[in-house]
């Protein structure tokens, strides 16, 4: 083998390595893992009866159509939070083992490494989603008589490019801030989601909030997943959603990963990786 | 060429007061300069604060200094870290570890940062534990269920598995028990014996710079104080021990140490450490 396929086979196995602590810890934490996803189902529940209750209280509305249009939302609203959750643990919880500064010495590249994370992330992220979904939906009666489920997972693959990207950034945080830092992925979530239309049309918001809309990735993932889910719109239709998708995505990763180097070049300059021994 | 160069290192930290605005900066390496040849032991004695594990950090590139240089074999630290990365590992004070996994699933996934595929890591990780004198039926346990001495040793496994030319060791056997203690430093001068590492040792304990390492050196408020085999060192501070070297170079008496006469430390606000 040349130098370069060594090096790039070490960087694939080190990927591998990433990936296999992450379903160790899983699997550790399993008990948790079912908690959560409980609390999820809770959690989504709360939203999803929403298009019932309007109706109970005398508003007129497809009640159908738009409890899934709250699924939908609800449904990718949990997806970014378990995106996000994993990437900001990157560094939240190695530097709470401890051992974040034997991964940072690793000759394990940031970039394979937030690849790593990022690929248990779609994973992991995809098969808790597609529970979800599955255990949410049996609650209702859903409009998904034309529903194109294959269009609607191409959509959401190629927005995780770009939610992937904004992840990585907010990844950087707890290396800044150790106690606080993991939460600012919950505001990056917040932020993204109010602005994109989660439960809403992007057209009832303020002016300012619609210019926001244009270039958050979540707004085109909702609308194109929606649009293949309720109107059976196929791939080719949906270009529309996917295009601004693959340029956000095309942007969001280099720069993701230049925010985190710049974090990192930051955290080892005032020693603030970890502060002990 | 030097396994470890070393040319008027500087690190400084600011330290954030609790009660001042401006925490005033202090020198946490101060111009340090010295060298370790290939295959050498150096051991690095220095009080509490005295800049040693800066250095440790400097070196594996978890810090990047504010100047002078640190090569590793060659390669700069800051401009070439990839390549340093590749031939350095360390132990430290803490073993830190993921407490809910394995010794094996913490050795396995460390090792695949370095490269080792699965099936090296089969192979090599029962291996070296059993070179440690870890027992075979903790293997599977949880970290979070040895003693410290126990978790040292997977700390070691870890260091060695990536076959490190050079190893950082910082306060190896610190906390230890005298057997765990004397276990460790045997197997750290097998590790020589069979193997070209070079080792920088730091550590508190005399006894135990004095039988690993070729050269001793004395770190004071981030400044090399001396560097040399155990003899120069007796001679320079007309002392008989190692300890009375060091108490003499570092300018004081045991009592001045630490509470009272060690403005610096004292003065340093109280920091969260997580
Ligand atoms: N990450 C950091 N942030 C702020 N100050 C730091 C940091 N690391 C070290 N320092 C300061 O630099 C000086 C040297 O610290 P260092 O940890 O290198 O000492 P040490 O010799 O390893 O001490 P010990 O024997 O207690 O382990 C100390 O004054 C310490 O407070
Ligand atoms: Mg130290």
């Amino acid at each position: 083998m040349t130098r370069a396929a060594i090096a790039v086979r070490h960087q694939l196995i080190g990927l591998l390595g990433v990936v296999e602590r992450n379903a160790y810890l899983v699997k550790r934490y399993a008990i948790w893992e079912v908690t959560w996803f409980v609390w999820t189902v809770a959690n989504t529940l709360t939203i999803v009866f929403i298009a019932k209750g309007v109706q109970a209280a005398g508003g007129t509305l497809d009640v159908k159509r738009e409890t899934t249009v709250l699924l939908i939302g609800a449904v990718i609203w949990s997806y970014l939070g378990i995106l996000f959750e994993i990437l900001t643990q990157t560094v939240g919880w190695e530097r709470w083992e401890g051992t974040i500064e034997y991964t940072f010495m690793a000759p394990l590249s940031r970039v394979v490494h937030l690849l790593g994370m990022g690929a248990f992330a779609l994973v992991y992220g995809l098969i808790r989603t597609a529970l979800l979904f599955g255990v949410i939906a049996s609650f209702f009666t859903l409009q998904l008589g034309r529903a194109d489920f294959w269009a609607a997972f191409v959509v959401l693959a190629i927005a995780s490019i770009s939610f992937l990207g904004v992840g990585v950034m907010t990844a950087v945080f707890p290396l800044i801030s150790p106690e606080k830092g993991t939460q600012l992925g919950f505001i990056a979530q917040g932020m993204l989601l109010v602005v994109s239309g989660v439960y809403y049309s992007v057209s009832i918001l303020p002016g300012w909030m619609q210019a926001l809309a244009k270039i958050s990735p979540a707004t085109y993932a909702l609308r194109g997943i929606r649009h293949a889910l309720l109107d059976g719109a196929g791939v080719g239709a949906l270009w529309g959603d996917i295009w601004p998708l693959l340029v956000i995505g095309v942007v969001s990763i280099p720069l993701g990963f230049a925010v985190f180097h710049r974090g990192e070049i930051y955290a080892k300059k005032h020693g603030m990786l970890k502060r002990s021994g | 060429m030097f396994a470890v160069e070393v040319h008027n290192l500087r690190k400084e930290f600011s330290r954030r007061s609790l009660r001042r605005r401006s925490g005033k900066r202090t020198p946490a390496l101060d111009g340090v300069t010295f060298d370790i040849a290939r295959g050498e032991c150096v051991a690095v004695l220095g009080r509490n604060g005295s800049g040693k594990s800066t250095l440790v950090r400097v070196l594996s590139t978890l810090i990047l200094p504010d100047g002078g240089e640190a090569r590793v074999f060659g390669h700069d630290v800051v401009t070439d870290g990839g390549a340093v990365r590749r031939l350095v590992n360390r132990v430290s004070v803490e073993a830190s570890f993921f407490k809910k996994m394995s010794p094996v699933e913490n050795l396995s996934y460390a090792a695949r940062f370095y490269g080792l595929g699965i099936r090296e890591t089969r192979e090599r990780i029962p291996e070296i534990l059993d070179r440690v004198g870890f027992p075979r039926s903790r293997r599977d346990a949880r970290m979070e269920t040895l003693s410290r001495g126990t978790q040292q040793k997977v700390a070691l496994a870890r260091a060695l598995l990536t076959s490190p030319v050079l190893l950082l060791l910082d306060e190896p056997t610190t906390g230890l028990d005298p057997r765990s203690k004397l276990e460790v430093q045997e197997f750290i001068r097998d590790i020589r014996e069979e193997h070209d590492t070079t080792i920088l040792l730091c550590t508190h304990d005399m006894v135990e710079a004095e039988i690993l390492a070729e050269r001793i050196g004395i770190l004071e408020r981030g400044s090399l104080l001396c560097l040399g085999p155990v003899e120069e060192l007796l001679e320079r501070f007309q002392a008989e021990t190692v300890e009375q070297a060091f108490l003499a170079s570092t300018g004081r008496s045991v009592e001045d140490d630490d509470e009272n006469g060690n403005e610096d430390e004292s003065e340093q606000p109280l920091e969260v450490t997580t």
